[in-house]
Parts: C-alpha cells; structure tokens; sequence
C-alpha cells in the first residue's frame, strides 16, 4: 500500500460557540489519503467536511489531534511556517474565489507572484496552464465575464500553478450546471491522472463520488462514518447517511408507495434483485430463471456505474407458465436468486411481504424463510 | 466692495481652501485607510484577528466621527497646540481637519472591505500569501472602485469643514462668503461662491464616478 499524502490522527477542530455551546465541526477523524488517488469526502452541509479539507492547508488549524502533510506535521505550525506548506497545496471553491479585479492570466500569476517567480517565467506558466485547462482565449479577459465552468477552469489553472502535489477541490461543481459539472470532474480526473496530482473532492452531490472517486469517507456529524473503496461503500451502505447518498444517485428500488402500484399492475411475484459487481450480476439472475422455468419481468430499476464498475438493481414479476399464484417454481426461482445475489421479496399482490430491508442480504434470507 | 477688489481676495480664499482640502484629503485618507484597514483586519474571525485593538479603534472611532467639527475643533485644542504649536492659524485647522476626516473615512473603508467576499480572502490565504501581501493585492484591489467613491464623498466633506476656517483664522471660501458676503448683506458675493463650491463638487464626483467605473472591471 503506497505511503499516505495526508494523515488524519484523531483530528478535531471544535469551535466555541455562544453560551458555552461548542461546536465540534471535527470530531476525531482517524484517515490516510494515498497519494495519487481521488479521495472523496461526502457529507451533507454541516457534516463538517468543509472544515476537515481546511485542516490539510490549515486554514483552520487543529483543536486537538494531528494532521500530517506530505511528511510535515501541521500541528503547532506558526502561519509564517504554513506559508510555505500552503503554497504546495492547490485548492479550488464553489464560488470559485477569483480576484475580480485582475484578467485571467493575472489570477492564475497571483500564486506564482506569491512564490516569487520572475515576470517571464511567470508568463510562460501561466499560458501553460489557460493551454491545459482549455482557455486560453480567454486570458485577458476579466472574471465578470466569465460563465461558471469557464471560471473553474481558472480555479484549477490557479491551483495548479506551483505544481502542487495536492488539489482541494472544496464542493468545486456545486454551483454549476450537470454539463459543466461533468467537464470539470473530467478536467479534475486529467489532473489526477496526467499530472500525478492527489486530488481531495468535498461534495455532498453522489453524482461526483460515483463519477470520480477511487475511495471515499462519508462524514456526519464531524465523523467519519464509512469508509473505503468507492465501489464497497456504495454498493454495500452500512450507515443510513451513506444509503440515503446512494439513493439520490439512482432511484432504482422503489418505495413503498411504487411497490403497492406494482402489486395492483401485476399479479406475480414482486421482488427486487440487486445487479453489481459484489452481489451479483444480471447474467446471473437471468441463468437462475431460466434454470426454474419461470418468467421474469423488469418492472422497476436501475443500473449505473460506481466507480467505473456496475451498480443498482432490478425489480421483477417472476411467473410461472403466465399464470398467476403460488407455484413451487417461482418458490424455488427465489430461493435460487438468493443464492446469487441479495433479494428483496416483496411478495404477491395476495399475499404482500413488507420488506422494508433497503439492500437485502441476510434480512431477505429471514424474511424469505417465513412462508 | 468693487470687484477689482474683492478678485484678489477670492482668488486668495480659494488658494486657502485648496490647501486644506487637499491636505486634509491627503492626510486623512492615508491615515484613515490605516485606521479603517486595521478595524477590519482585527475584527474578531478575520485575518489579524485581535480583540483588544478592535475593540480600541472601533470606540476612538465611534468617539470623533459623531462631534460637530466645530465643537471638535475647539475639543482638540490642546492636541493640535502639542503638534503643531498654536490653535490658530490655517495650520491648526488644517490638523484639526486631517484627524477629523481620518476617523470619518476610517469607517467608509471598513465598510468598504466588509463587502468583500471572505472567499477571495481567503482564497489568497490558500496561496501562502501573507497578511501584508493580502492587504496589497486583495483587499485594496478588491475595493478600489467603492474607496474611490468613499474619497469623493470624503472631499465633499472635507470641503463642508473647510468652510468653517473663519473661525481660527484659516481663511478660505466658507471665510469669504461670510465676511465679503452675508455680513456685507452682498448677496451675489455670497451667491458666487456657492457657485464656485457646487462647481468644484460636481466636477470632483464626476471624476470620482469616473474612476470607479473604471476600477469596477465589469
């Protein structure tokens, strides 16, 4: 396993509040960020994850704990010490955060200015960097008149400047349409990928960490509640934050309300299978019905990518020979999916199971015994 | 009088007021922009965070700016005799001035900087940039078109102060019109010099309009 860029040791960052009332924005994170890895961080506002990104760069500084950058020890730093620490570590913002009163090209100088790099030197950077984010028509031209993509595409030309090895990207697409959103995550993954860059994505939009994440932590309450491969974590939510997250990047098991709707449509036997790549996968269902002699119907569902691997599930009428009721193959049919992948059985429109278990596994196995 | 012989002294009247308005604009704008900077700065949650000196010149502003500045000019009598040597004269008025206006224009920069988005600030931060470097390349930059219009307001005031110059001998336009003028039951004297005054400020804020568009960069 390659040696962590950024360390969290029992880092906290409390905040006192008014009447005593103390707010601990981070409370206790223990985490290593690899380098040359996405790590994204998610976590719904208040989750203290803005806070815990500006613990790397230490523009909050620790209340307790320990952050460890590239090998330097943030705790106890003076801010003529961080200077230096700061000017190795990119970071990009939602709103953006451009001087609006310099053109392009004197944003993107500002940091190599700070870093004391000669007038031409600096000239030379800068057109380097409008070249490979892709505007650099537009240098001379004031931030005013920018649209949002064009101006993250500055904040990442800007962060990018000193050749740092991290990018904070704090909620970077947050404030930008899906289309511009997907260009800058591509831009952000070309950085990773092009330039060794170990990248830090704040968000609390699933799309991104579905999109660009190798690993990921999802945070509540100042803590790290789940963490890991983007793809586990997803595919296999242990915490109802992260199922909730996962929920609003595919609706692909239905609620209640559809369910009830699926059993007045259709007479069979409802159930939902999941298709990815730790469960199981759709050739697998199909083979099981086959195997049984029963029909299978789509009904629901929804099949994406986390993490470049397949993910979601699908929700199924299963039939014997068309006709409705019980059938000891459709039994058998089921039975045989569990042992495939994870199962909800949502029972018949005669006789409904309440399965409210959201991913299955051993909680379907139970509740498929009791017939 | 005649005209040919009042020119002369309106001539001389408006060379008095031309020196304390700009000395005073110069003075006090410098010394304000300190004054205003450092409220900001030290400001619990900013950049130089520091309670005690906020606190300090967040009353001794509080303080000066309310007090007519003809209560203030006798107020700061012995002051202006320590610094300048006497409590009369176009000099000490012109002292009184450049303090008065410093603290006025003190606020109008911290207000100015307050509206500038913490984001930017820091963003320069994330940078490595140094307070001192912030100060020259954020924040100023940042507020330059409102802190142009925060000077031309200034000169309007600091104008208004000058016309009371009579009072300590200092002379000046505000001088003129009282003694060649109202006291004189010399209307059109009087009326001339309100003339001349509308027209200096009008020429001042459109310089200043001017400016600040220019400096807005949008």
């Amino acid at each position: 396993m390659p040696a962590p860029i950024i360390s969290f040791r029992e880092a906290a960052k409390i905040f006192p509040g008014r009447k005593g009332a103390e707010v601990r924005a981070v409370d206790g994170v223990t985490l290593d960020i690899r380098a040359g890895e996405i790590f994204g961080v998610i976590g719904y506002s208040g989750a203290g994850k803005s806070t815990l990104v500006r613990l790397v760069n230490a523009l909050e500084r620790t209340t307790g704990g320990a952050v460890v950058v590239d090998g330097t020890d943030l705790t106890g730093l003076s801010e003529a010490r961080l200077r230096p620490v700061r000017a190795g570590i990119g970071m990009i913002f939602q709103q953006f955060n451009l001087l609006s009163s310099r053109t392009v090209a004197g944003n993107v100088a500002y940091p190599l200015e700070v870093a004391g790099w000669p007038r031409a030197r600096r000239r030379e950077r800068v057109r380097e960097l409008l070249d490979f984010v892709g505007i650099a028509d537009k240098a001379d031209v004031y931030p005013a008149k920018l649209s949002g993509g064009q101006k993250q595409r500055v904040g990442i030309a800007r962060a990018l400047a000193t050749n740092p090895k991290i990018l904070l990207a704090d909620e970077a697409t947050s404030a930008l349409d899906p289309e511009t959103t997907h260009d800058v995550l591509a831009l952000l993954q070309r950085v990773n990928r092009e330039l060794g860059i170990t990248v830090v994505v704040i968000t609390h939009e699933m799309d991104v960490v579905r999109s660009v994440c190798d690993r990921v932590a999802v945070m509540e309450h100042g803590k790290v509640v789940e963490l890991g491969d983007a793809y586990q974590v997803f595919s296999a939510p242990r915490q109802d934050v992260t199922r909730r997250f996962v929920s609003t990047a595919l609706k692909d098991r239905p609620s209640p309300a559809v369910i009830a709707r699926l059993r007045a449509r259709h007479t069979g036997r409802i159930v939902t299978v999941g298709v990815d790549d730790v469960s199981g996968s759709s050739a697998h269902v199909t083979h099981v019905l086959r195997e049984h002699g029963v029909d299978g119907t789509i009904v629901y569902g929804g099949i994406t990518e986390v993490a470049e691997r397949p993910y979601g599930s699908l929700t199924l009428e299963i039939v014997a020979d068309g006709a409705a009721g019980d059938d000891p193959r459709v039994e058998a049919a089921v039975a045989g999916l569990r042992a495939v992948t994870d199962v909800v059985d949502h029972g018949t429109a005669r006789d409904p199971l309440d399965d409210a278990a959201p991913s299955g596994g051993p909680t379907g196995l139970l509740e498929g015994n009791d017939l | 009088m005649s005209t040919e012989q009042l020119l002369p002294l309106l001539w001389q009247a408006f060379l008095e007021t031309s020196w304390m308005v700009l000395v005073a604009l110069a003075v006090g704008g410098v010394a304000g922009l300190a004054i205003g900077m450092g409220l900001y700065l030290t400001r619990p949650g900013n950049l130089l965070a520091n309670g005690p000196v906020f606190a300090v010149l967040n009353v001794l502003v509080n303080i000066v700016r309310p007090v007519p500045f003809i209560i203030f000019l006798v107020a700061l009598g012995p002051v202006t005799r320590a610094v300048v040597g006497k409590t009369i004269g176009i000099e000490a008025f012109t002292f009184a001035m450049c303090v008065m206006s410093a603290f006025v224009f003190a606020r109008l920069v911290e207000q100015n900087l307050v509206s500038i988005d913490p984001g930017v600030v820091e963003a320069a931060r994330a940078m490595g940039a140094s307070p001192l470097r912030i100060v020259r390349t954020v924040l100023v930059p940042e507020a330059l078109s409102p802190l142009i219009l925060g000077t031309t307001f200034l000169f309007v005031g600091v104008l208004d102060m000058s016309a009371i110059g009579g009072y300590l001998g200092a002379g000046g336009l505000g001088d003129f019109a009282i003694v060649y003028g109202y006291r004189q039951y010399d209307w059109g004297t009087t009326a001339i010099v309100v003339a001349i005054i509308i027209v200096i400020v009008q020429l001042v804020q459109w310089l200043g309009n001017t400016l600040a568009r220019r400096a807005l960069r949008r």
